[in-house]
């Protein structure tokens, strides 16, 4: 399987992630977001940029109970909750933020 | 909760040269998910997968070391070194990977995750264990 | 007849350092490779397996596995070599056999 950003073909596995993250680049978390009729705005990029920072760090997609107590440390109590995500990600922020940042899906996620 | 079980995952084998270690990582973060009381034990070669300045990048496979330090925010924050294995190899703790967690009780205080226990201590430990996993 | 022999083991968990330097002739080579290069540290309980044998035989390490787990050169025992991965298809060219022990 694969999607076309740009012109250009990635390759993608049979849920939608990307194959190879080194390939990722923000335009195919628009493309991704768009085919869920999801428009990403400035909430969904501060998610999206601390999973691929997490990820850099730790070499994991967190587990969506690790990214919200994370969020909640870095981006304040209002933002690391679930409902604050869920609203941003209503398909599962771990499963659906992942996706659109090029990670694997998470550890753990079923 | 009275459900919750003491779970121990015991690592005897080296990083790399086999699947186990990465094998166990990953079935220590999956398992983290059911909320259980977490601990890891790093025994014989086992104590080679926490070594600090690992890079295999010219073996062209995944450095999974920098996954240890994600344990703490995973609430496992109980990591036994055996003392004997460690000394057999000629290693210290300095030698590695400075694992912490923040206690979220205390204004996020950072604290060791890593306990170094002597074989005596360990067999404690193990015995006091609900379930015990090995890799 | 010169051989290479071959070690990926570590010495800690099973015996193939100890069988192949019982077993190796003066004047081969033994390269430790992958779990193997455990054996080339100094400071171990193990690390006599290689510094008895010091003399009669060579012994050569593959730098990227010392790298991919953590392990500086300072830390090897004296008189151990470490060799790339051009090193090792040298020493394999260079020898009549390569015996790997498993």
């Amino acid at each position: 399987m694969a999607i076309e950003v740009n012109g250009k073909s990635y390759e993608v596995d049979e849920e939608g992630y990307l194959a190879n993250l080194n390939e990722w680049e923000p335009a195919i978390a628009e493309v991704m977001a768009k085919e869920d009729d999801c428009e990403l705005t400035d909430s969904h990029w501060e998610v999206i940029n601390f999973l691929r920072e997490y990820y850099e760090e730790y070499q994991i997609a967190p587990a969506v109970r690790v990214l919200t107590k994370a969020i909640g440390k870095k981006l304040g109590p209002d933002k690391g909750n679930s409902k604050y995500l869920y609203e941003l990600f209503p398909y599962g922020p771990a499963k659906q933020a992942c996706k659109y940042a090029g990670l694997p899906k998470p550890t753990g996620c079923v | 909760m009275s459900d919750v079980k003491k779970f121990m995952y015991v690592n005897r084998k080296a990083p790399y040269g086999t699947i186990y270690a990465w094998e166990s990582l990953e079935v220590v973060l999956i398992g983290a998910a059911f909320e259980q009381d977490v601990a890891l034990a790093f025994v014989d070669d086992g104590v080679y997968q926490i070594v600090k300045g690992q890079d295999t990048s010219e073996l062209g496979i995944k450095n999974f070391s920098p996954t240890y330090s994600a344990l703490g925010d995973y609430d496992i924050n109980k990591i036994y070194v055996e003392k004997e294995s460690l000394e057999a190899r000629g290693l210290t703790v300095d030698d590695l990977l400075h694992l912490t967690w923040e206690d979220e009780n205390e204004d996020w205080a950072e604290k060791d995750s890593i306990q170094v226990v002597s074989s005596e201590e360990l067999k404690k430990i193990l015995d006091e264990s609900d379930v015990l996993l090995n890799f | 007849m010169a051989i290479l022999h071959t070690v990926n083991k570590s010495p800690f968990d099973k015996n193939s350092l100890e069988a192949c330097v019982r077993l190796a002739v003066k004047g081969s080579s033994v390269l430790m490779i992958e779990d193997g290069v455990y054996g080339a540290m100094k400071g171990t309980v193990k690390s006599d397996v290689v510094t008895g044998a010091m003399g009669d035989v060579t012994f050569y390490v593959l730098g990227p596995d010392l790298k991919a787990r953590g392990i500086g050169e300072d830390k090897l025992i004296d008189g151990v070599k470490v060799v790339d991965y051009s090193g090792f298809v040298n020493l394999t060219t260079e020898n009549d056999k390569v015996q790997a022990w498993l």
